[in-house]
């Protein structure tokens, strides 16, 4: 079988004849709606109108393709999570390319998949989009921009000032997946391991914590920085103080062993699939099951509690018993052997 | 300056070896161990197997602990 | 959460001892103790050992992290290297935000400079192969632990007949270290934390000396939270019954002879000769550098390095105090003000396990 070595060509961003084949190869044909068939400058869209959750988001991740998705596949999870984190229920992407000059037009076609795919399972359709090309050296490799639109139901109570002193806090499942999965797809290294990034959508786990019917005070996804990045941001926040315990935070014990080798914390490990929940006290183990009944919660648990003092600080309760403070993350982990 | 983990030598041919622990696998620089030999647990630095860990040492230790809980558990009785 | 063979948790393990530790003490004034290794002040402040202890007894680290002892002179060493366009530096990812007088390694690479993270010292030699025009130059720093691993590299590279690769000599021993502290003054420790993987390569023989000389017990810990307990009560109970002897609570990897072979590497490449510490000044055979047959490995020997002059310390910076045990980061007047881990001055802060860093993150900002 010959190698398939169709590139990008900077013909295909000039916005000629070129870019009007890839467009329709490529994108239109994979994320099928008929807005986008359109190719207008602008889509229009029905708002319903209710009060609309609006976000934004940059793509750079290397390498482009991991163990347990690629690109396409992070660009529209983290967008559809960033609106179901709020509350609402995604609907419109945007996706904004930039591709290198001799990018694979395979690796091309296989992101579009994937992001036709989690747009399929996250309900959301890709309704306006653009391309642009630069020459080699000028990207690396593809960057992906995205704005996501979604609708907020009326009776919305979330909100980080709602949180208080007895609220519980539960996670969807273990940490730093993500983070590792792409650390050995660099394979600097040489360490190997079968480690998924957790990428996915969250909607329809945010769907089913909201649905409970408890009183659920807040919702945040745990990407970069890991959760005690979240963890400390909630703490300032609702200036309240957070207590976790480090036994209950799930892990795989391969991400523990990586993070073991390379002296990483996994508690600063990046995540994309990961949900953090803050439900008052009487109502937790109801959201617990719900979130246990849901494709990506399977996994979920109790990690901890909100409490009076110190207000704005993360403690853990260490699996030793001790107690130590846990901070904001400061600049990305770099391996140590120290 | 200490970092070094405990795995088990799942592979070895020469003076290089493939260490495992909790489903990872790292290659290992075996040239400063004597013998080293398959299923040997040893402890890992910076890509250097630095030592082989005596088993019985660390039976020991865990007997120690039971022992020690066993007196405590007497002391609150 | 673990159980392991005896059917204990490790809370449940930490407890036992920290009941032991709290039976010892009572007959105990202010306790003192030091722990001599960066790992190991990251391990105690990462599973809140200082919750765990009784009021009497102060834990307090002292020149045991290698990237804090370097000094500001090795740094920008490297950083000449680095800026060298036929030179590829390769160093651990520690060393990479350490302070140089005017820049860092990290800066440096930002500014285009070929410097490479490895995991391995070994790693250094693939990256020579890989790169035949350049010359790979490997920044090695470390301990005991580390440093049979450089060597062992150094044997490598001429057994595969690689040439472009040469090491930057930054190696210290601890031993003379420990010395030093307890021949100061100004030192005032009960008890040593002793480090367990310098320790499985020199043995637990080769500190007798510090209790048949100084009469200070000592006890050789791993980093285990169980390990950690171990030692402290080990060291307690001495206190406690006036005893001082060094007390290997790490037998599983620690012997008495430690590792002969990775000694003998040690011993076929380096030689010791004088070394500066940051904060305790230079101390005579305390580093490491390569033998003469070695030494077109050594790069200060391969390059020009004599124009490369430090900058005097930072005004106010206490580190070498805090690294002598004598002052804690909050009684230095930058901490937490002008010396923060997002901009540090000195190393103490710089090392995501220097004391300053560890206090700084780890410790609850309104206890003392």
């Amino acid at each position: 079988m010959t190698p398939d070595d169709r590139k990008i060509r900077l013909g295909h961003g000039s916005g000629g004849k070129l870019t009007r084949a890839l467009v329709n190869e490529v994108f239109v044909d994979r994320l099928s709606n008929p807005m986008l068939a359109e190719l207008d400058d602008s889509a229009k869209l029905e708002s319903g109108g209710g009060r609309l959750a609006f976000t934004t988001d940059g793509f750079v991740v290397t390498p482009y393709i991991f163990p347990g998705g690629d690109i396409g596949k992070l660009s529209v999870c983290g967008t559809v999570n960033d609106l179901a984190v709020a509350g609402a229920e995604p609907k419109y992407l945007s996706y904004s390319l930039i591709i290198e000059e001799g990018f694979s037009l395979a690796d091309l076609e296989r992101i579009v998949d994937s992001t036709a795919s989690a747009c399929e399972e996250a309900g959301v359709k890709i309704v306006t989009g653009d391309t642009k090309v630069v020459a080699r050296g000028n990207a690396d490799g593809i960057f992906v921009t995205t704005a996501g639109v979604g609708v907020l139901p009326d009776n919305l109570s979330l909100g980080v000032r709602t949180i208080q002193p007895g609220d519980v806090v539960l996670i969807n499942g273990g940490i730093g997946e993500h983070a590792v999965s792409v650390l050995l797809a660099r394979n600097e290294f040489q360490v190997a391991a079968e480690v998924l990034s957790d990428c996915a959508p969250l909607n329809s786990l945010t769907c089913a914590v909201l649905k409970a019917g408890q009183q659920v005070r807040f919702m945040r996804d745990a990407t970069r920085g890991g959760l005690a990045t979240v963890l400390a941001e909630i703490a300032i926040g609702a200036d309240v103080a957070i207590e976790i315990d480090e036994d209950s935070v799930p892990i795989r014990p391969e991400v523990r062993s990586v993070c073991d080798l390379l002296g990483f914390d996994p508690l600063y490990l990046a995540n994309e699939g990961k949900l953090v929940v803050i439900v008052a006290q009487d109502g937790a183990e109801q959201v617990l099951s719900a979130m246990r009944a849901t494709k990506y919660g399977a996994e979920s648990a109790i990690i901890g509690r909100v409490i009076g003092k110190p207000q704005g600080k993360v403690l853990l309760r260490t699996e030793a018993g001790g107690t130590r403070v846990i901070d904001m993350l400061v600049a990305d982990q770099l391996p140590r052997i120290c | 300056m200490c970092l070094a983990v405990p795995m088990k030598l799942i592979e070895v041919s020469g003076e290089s070896g493939v260490a495992e622990s909790g489903g990872v696998t790292v290659p290992v620089a075996l040239q400063l161990l004597d013998n080293p030999k398959e299923g040997d647990y040893v402890i890992v630095h910076a890509g250097f197997a630095i030592q082989t860990i005596d088993t019985e040492e660390a039976q020991e230790r865990l007997k120690l602990f039971a022992e020690m809980a066993e007196m405590a558990e007497d002391n609150d009785d | 959460m673990t159980t392991d063979a005896c059917g204990l948790k490790t809370s449940e393990k930490v407890d036992l001892l920290s009941r032991k530790i709290r039976e010892d003490c009572a007959r105990l004034g202010p306790v003192t103790l030091m722990e001599v290794c960066g790992t190991h002040t990251m391990a105690i402040h990462r599973h809140g050992i200082h919750s765990l202890l009784p009021q009497n007894v102060r834990l307090i680290s002292g020149p045991g992290c290698p990237v804090c002892v370097m000094p500001t002179q090795f740094m920008d060493e490297a950083i000449e290297l680095a800026r060298r366009p036929d030179v590829v530096v390769t160093t651990f990812g520690d060393m990479m935000r350490v302070p140089g007088s005017h820049s860092t390694l990290d800066a440096e690479r930002a500014s285009g400079a070929n410097v490479r993270l490895v995991y391995s010292a070994l790693d250094s030699l693939s990256v020579a192969e890989e790169s035949p025009e350049s010359q790979v130059v490997f920044l090695a720093v470390g301990f005991e632990t580390t440093a049979p691993t450089v060597a062992a590299t150094v044997l490598e590279a001429k057994r595969r007949g690689i040439d472009n690769f040469a090491i930057l000599p930054g190696n210290r021993l601890v031993p003379p270290a420990l010395r030093a502290l307890l021949d100061d003054d100004d030192v005032r420790v009960d008890g040593f934390m002793l480090p367990g993987h310098v320790s499985v390569i020199i043995g637990s023989d080769v500190y007798g000396f510090v209790a048949t000389e100084y009469h200070v017990p000592s006890a050789i810990a791993g980093f285990d939270p169980e390990d950690i307990m171990m030692a402290i009560s080990s060291l307690v109970e001495m206190l406690a019954a006036g005893r001082a002897e060094v007390a290997n609570c790490y037998r599983r990897v620690v012997r008495a002879d430690g590792n002969i072979k990775a000694r003998q590497a040690m011993d076929d490449v380096f030689e010791t000769s004088d070394g500066g510490w940051r904060g305790l000044g230079d101390m005579p055979g305390s580093a490491l550098v390569p033998r003469e047959k070695y030494k077109d490995c050594d790069a200060r020997a391969r390059f020009d390095l004599s124009e490369v002059r430090a900058a005097p310390d930072p005004p106010g910076c206490l580190c070498g105090s805090v690294l002598r045990g004598i002052v804690t980061p909050p009684e230095c007047p930058l901490f937490a003000k002008r010396c923060v881990p997002e901009s540090p001055i000195g190393p103490c802060m710089v090392s995501s396990e220097g004391t300053c860093a560890a206090y700084y993150k780890y410790r609850q900002r309104d206890d003392a």
